[in-house]
């Protein structure tokens, strides 16, 4: 029952994707980009990976999509029709597509645990979670502790897209042109009174959720990605509803920075930290009485880094776009 | 007749009733001639499409704490498509969007 | 049965195509941006199909179940990240077009090329 479940949502995957590529407004294209995210996470959550489920769902349809209208507030709203032949890239995608097709007979079976990408480091870390790190969610085990590294690097991938976005977009404010910023007064927003005061309402209870998954990370789906993305998501409903100048009046561009440096200056520290005990760079064992306690706090360290600056830069990223959008 | 059958009918008879008003609300947003009765339209799946759906999924559940999140999620839901219809529904309003009548021609601005 | 399981890879190599071809064929660069997106998420799907084990769950480790059997970990670990550095570099792809279409004056891009002629 859950692969017909399956074959049918991946099916309106591709059917909305198709959309997407033919829809004219790109307003349309951009919402049917939300549906896809939402899609992808159902598909996910039945393929058994509750945390990238979870993690699909909060960026891809959440602020995937509210990035993407901000920015399509600055821009045109309709794709000009092409008037040139397409003819060759239909061709070279078809026969791609049948390449790959061709390819995929050679696959093992589906779900096969003696499948070749099941059989070498996952079953040693599945074994040795418990008795290493001893927490029951073993995605954010190897996020944290086996595969840290990566995460660094991510993290540090994540860092420099947000300080590249507020170099091409240059969002340092003069105190001038911060009071020509529309607040919650402004035409526009004076009529919403139904979204204001249900969105007020909200607004606490989407950051306690977003800490929730943040500090839940070892027991179930969660963990720093997830919560930054969810507490940046209420942060941007509260930017939405009270309009620009309140919402950087709460947290101006600099408090903005500042949480992106410091998730990152938490991270490399914890690192740091290790080597300054004596043992290698990212090492948690030392930071604690015994090994597993000092991998207890590593990670908690570490994904609240994590947590920190993708919260900072999902919000500096906005505020770019939608200040640029008020100063029109 | 056992607990267990007579909790499956009621959850089967839940779940069957919201996923027709769920169909119903889908039919009707590809149907309907106007915006804003395309909005009426859709109403019908935030607002009685869950309700129905959660509460076939909390009969299945039963007394733990999974009827506790599913609640919670009800609420939740409850709270926040109505106000996404509305603000839709306003925001068109405010652009200038205007209903049409019966006889296809727009109506006055009241 | 095979063939459920292979319908996941043929629905990759058709999202796969689909991204590729909307970032070769359309001159709108948003549209260009939502192939790319869409191309990103094809990968996720075939990393996390590769994952799937039969009779397995989620892998949170439960204590009372000494030999459950548990989905691989592995590729969620990696596609996790995947998934929040692909939206920052869509963010950081938005606001380049910003940026020209403020130069420009327009985001299709057979009109940029011309203006760079010019």
């Amino acid at each position: 029952m859950l692969t017909l479940f399956g074959v049918f949502i991946l099916s309106l995957l591709v059917i909305t994707a198709v959309g997407i590529v033919r829809a004219t407004n790109l307003f349309a294209a951009v919402m049917l980009a939300g549906l896809f995210s939402l899609q992808m996470a159902a598909m996910f959550f039945i393929l058994d990976a509750a945390d990238v489920a979870l993690t699909e769902a909060a960026v891809g349809a959440g602020v995937a999509t509210v990035l993407l209208l901000s920015g399509l507030a600055l821009l045109d709203d309709a794709e000009r029709q092409a008037n040139r032949s397409r003819w060759l890239a239909v061709a070279v995608a078809v026969a791609t597509t049948l390449l790959m097709v061709y390819a995929t007979f050679e696959k093992p079976r589906f779900g096969d645990p003696q499948a070749p990408a099941n059989l070498h480091v996952a079953p040693w870390y599945l074994e040795n979670t418990p008795e290493l790190v001893d927490i029951p969610n073993v995605v954010t085990a190897i996020l944290a502790t086996f595969r840290g590294y990566d995460t660094l690097g991510e993290l540090f991938v994540i860092f420099t897209a947000g300080v590249g976005v507020l170099f091409v977009l240059a969002a340092r404010r003069r105190d001038a042109r911060f009071a020509q910023l529309p607040n919650a007064d402004a035409q526009g927003l004076r009529h919403h009174l139904v979204p204001r005061v249900v969105g007020r309402l909200l607004v606490p209870f989407i950051v306690l959720f977003g800490l929730y998954v943040q500090f839940h990370a070892d027991f179930g789906p969660g963990g720093g990605f997830q919560a930054g993305a969810l507490v940046s998501a209420g942060l941007i409903l509260y930017a939405l509803l009270e309009g620009e100048r309140a919402a950087l009046a709460a947290l101006s561009f600099r408090v903005l920075a500042g949480m992106i440096v410091t998730g990152a200056l938490l991270f490399v520290g914890v690192g740091v930290a290790g080597v300054l005990m004596g043992s290698n760079f990212l090492d948690y064992s030392v930071l604690g009485s015994t090994p597993v306690a000092g991998q207890h706090v590593g990670i908690l360290l570490v994904e609240l880094g994590v947590g920190i600056t993708v919260t900072g830069v999902l919000l500096t990223i906005f505020h770019a776009f939608a200040a640029r959008a008020s100063e029109r | 007749m056992s607990l267990d059958l007579v909790s499956d009918v009621l959850s089967w008879v839940l779940l069957l009733a919201g996923g027709f008003f769920v169909f119903v609300g889908g039919v009707g947003a590809l149907r309907m001639p106007d915006f804003y009765t395309r909005m009426h339209a859709a109403g019908i799946t935030d607002t009685l499409g869950t309700i129905l759906v959660l509460a076939g999924v909390i009969v299945q559940a039963g007394l733990s704490l999974a009827t506790v999140k599913l609640l919670a999620i009800g609420v939740f839901l409850l709270l926040t498509s109505p106000t996404a219809a509305y603000a839709l529904a306003n925001a068109a309003r405010l652009s200038g969007l205007r209903p049409e009548d019966g006889a296809g021609s727009p109506q006055g601005d009241d | 049965m095979a063939f459920l399981g292979l319908y996941n890879y043929w629905v990759f190599a058709a999202l796969l195509m689909i991204g590729m071809y909307a970032v070769m064929s359309r001159p709108n660069l948003i549209k260009k941006l939502l192939g790319m997106s869409i191309f990103q998420s094809a990968v996720f799907l075939l990393y996390i199909t590769m994952d799937k084990v039969e009779g397995g769950t989620a892998p949170i480790l439960r204590a009372g179940v000494p030999d459950a059997i548990y989905s691989n970990p592995v590729p969620q670990v990696l596609i996790l990240t995947a998934i929040v550095v692909g939206i920052a570099t869509l963010a950081l792809g938005l606001a380049i077009i910003v940026r020209i279409r403020e130069e420009y004056g327009t985001i299709e891009e057979d009109e940029i090329r011309q203006a760079d002629r010019q």
